[in-house]
């Protein structure tokens, strides 16, 4: 079993997790609450990395982000300087985009689920609307951000072409457990790509099953 | 609960149904809306709110402004004082009966909110149910629950949007009973839309005609029935009996007026104004009819008697609504409702000849 995998895959779930889930709060309550053509493209925009095949998206990022491309130095200054690809920070870019859809789909119909009035009920209610979020859309929403959380993770954990072409496969930095597992394979060491398959399948269900369970606690 | 202020209100504007109209209201009167559906009667209480953005005009509650088109003036419903009640209650399905009360209550602790929360479940009869949310409670439990969020926020206004519609009818006559004894204790006026005219008869100090956004009529009940500002009024007050006429004599206090109406003479209290000669539409409300009893000539027989033949006859439980064509008028129709045991006991039927009288007190002659 490959620990440093395994943690840096952990790692990586996190992160995507906790740098998205805000940013797609935002995007998703907007998307839910707006209508019109502007709506339309974001949603579209939202959607793109679901169709792309991993390698696309993940070749794009290699030479967008490459040391000679204009965007690839904006990366560098905004994330305080040094490589972006082959480290973790390029694999931590790479898997916050391809998860956009995962995070913003799930929490968009949570939104969506909440009639308008019962917005409008808290308004006249006298509710600001920052109380309004805090004390009636996130806890209806609930349900959409365990799933939106349940999702990224799994998919996370999961992730592999776009992270193989952005990050490679370095040991300790950006050599994931699926693509430890890969590495396994090519060198016929299948008896280890069997424990460490058996220990991402195991852990992504146990992750899942906790999250839904507490999810429906809290919910009632 | 706040101090009685007056509410003046103006609305332009575009939103969903474009609003034109103007009234005045103060104390704890309640003016029931009524009006077909588009007539802008939600719109309306919308805009009052501050949840139509595009209403525009004026709305003044005692000293404050709550909208002014003219100076840029447009309080966010959260600085309304109003106490709304959703017509599907737009209760928050997370939150306890409770919590859900507490949140409209402005200031105090959170023990002091849930405290006073408590008082007002009582007050609208929901006393132990406190920590049940909307799904563990009946159809007229939400709607009290609805209310009781409504007064906590002590509103200057009470804004019903059909608050009796999602409920069967022995729950909806309670209700509207409740609401009657709670007014007493309320010293807000209180805007009631609904579709159901008996509701607005039965609750209203006036009644207000809406269609298409503009207010027709605002006036005490049995002038808004009895007395319709307008055929149009009167129409959708649910009144079928309008007529064309022509007055050959102005009423004085000595001498009823004279109506000529399908080829006979009329006589009513009042010509509505109209001159002698003048072509006139004028009304009578179904109850104003009455049937001589067949066979045995009533006293009502000296007041406007008609002859006709019953063309329709529809038995709806106890009442049954009959129509009858008018004799030597083809297509006059006068519709009017009597109990069933009185249609049975005068061997009432399609066909039969029978004798009304038009009560003149009743005979309403709109005005040019």
């Amino acid at each position: 079993m490959d620990w440093t995998a395994f943690a840096l895959s952990l790692k990586l779930a996190f992160w995507t997790c906790a740098v998205l889930l805000p940013a797609a709060v935002l995007l998703a309550r907007w998307l839910a609450f707006a209508d019109g053509t502007r709506k339309a493209v974001v949603e579209a925009l939202v959607m793109l990395p679901l169709v792309l095949p991993p390698t696309v998206l993940g070749y794009a990022l290699l030479v967008g982000l490459g040391p000679q491309s204009m965007l690839g130095g904006i990366v560098r200054t905004l994330t305080g300087g040094g490589d972006v690809l082959f480290t973790f920070k390029g694999l931590l870019l790479a898997s916050l985009l391809v998860n956009v859809p995962f995070a913003v789909q799930p929490l968009q119909r949570a939104f969506e689920a909440i009639r308008p009035n019962v917005r409008e009920a808290a308004w006249v209610s006298g509710l600001s609307p920052w109380d309004t979020f805090r004390r009636i859309e996130w806890p209806l929403a609930w349900p959409g951000v365990v799933s939106a959380l349940a999702l990224v993770f799994a998919h996370t954990l999961g992730e592999f072409g776009v992270l193989l072409m952005v990050g490679g496969s370095i040991p300790g930095e950006t050599q994931t457990l699926s693509i430890a597992i890969y590495d396994r394979v090519q060198a016929f060491r299948n008896a280890e790509a069997a424990i460490m398959s058996g220990a991402l399948l195991a852990f992504a269900f146990v992750a899942l099953a906790v999250v839904h369970v507490t999810a429906r606690r809290r919910h009632g | 609960m706040a101090e009685t202020a007056s509410i003046q209100i103006r609305l332009t504007g575009a939103g969903p149904i474009p609003l034109d109209l103007a009234f005045e209201t103060q104390g704890n009167e309640l003016i029931a809306l009524v009006g077909p559906s588009g007539s802008g009667k939600t719109t309306m209480l919308r805009a009052i709110a501050g949840l139509v953005p595009a209403a525009a005009g004026e709305i003044r509650c005692g000293t404050e402004t709550w909208l002014d088109s003219d100076t840029g003036v447009r309080l966010s419903p959260q600085r309304r004082r109003v106490g709304f009640v959703f017509q599907d209650y737009a209760l928050f399905p997370h939150l306890s009966a409770r919590d859900t009360v507490a949140i409209a209550i402005a200031d105090g602790t959170p023990s002091d909110k849930q405290s006073r929360a408590n008082d007002w479940l009582t007050k609208v009869n929901l006393d132990g149910l406190g920590d049940r949310r909307p799904s563990q409670l009946s159809g007229g439990q939400q709607q009290r629950v609805a209310l009781a969020r409504a007064l906590a926020r002590e509103p200057r206004v009470l804004l019903l949007d059909e608050p009796f519609s999602a409920v069967d009818k022995m729950t909806r006559d309670r209700l509207k009973q409740e609401l009657a004894r709670l007014r007493a204790q309320l010293s807000c006026p209180i805007l009631l839309v609904t579709h159901d005219l008996d509701e607005a008869l039965a609750l209203a100090d006036r009644i207000g005609v809406l269609h298409r956004g503009r207010l027709l009529q605002l006036g005490a009940p049995d002038d808004v029935l009895l007395r319709p500002a307008s055929p149009a009024v009167a129409r959708l007050m649910g009144q079928t009996n309008i007529f064309d006429g022509t007055i050959t004599a102005v009423a004085t206090p000595a001498a009823p007026g004279k109506l000529t109406w399908a080829g006979g003479l009329l006589e009513i209290a009042s010509t509505g104004g109209a001159q002698s000669g003048a072509a006139v539409t004028w009304m009578i409300s179904s109850d104003a009819i009455v049937l001589h009893r067949r066979g045995r000539p009533s006293q009502g027989e000296r007041e406007n008697p008609v002859a006709g033949r019953v063309s329709q006859l529809t038995r709806l439980g106890e009442q049954t609504a009959v129509s009858v064509s008018i004799d030597g008028a083809a297509g006059t129709v006068l519709n009017f409702r009597l109990p069933t045991h009185a249609a049975r006991r005068n061997d009432l039927d399609v066909g039969a000849d029978v004798t009304l009288s038009l009560l003149s007190e009743n005979v309403h002659v709109f005005g040019a």
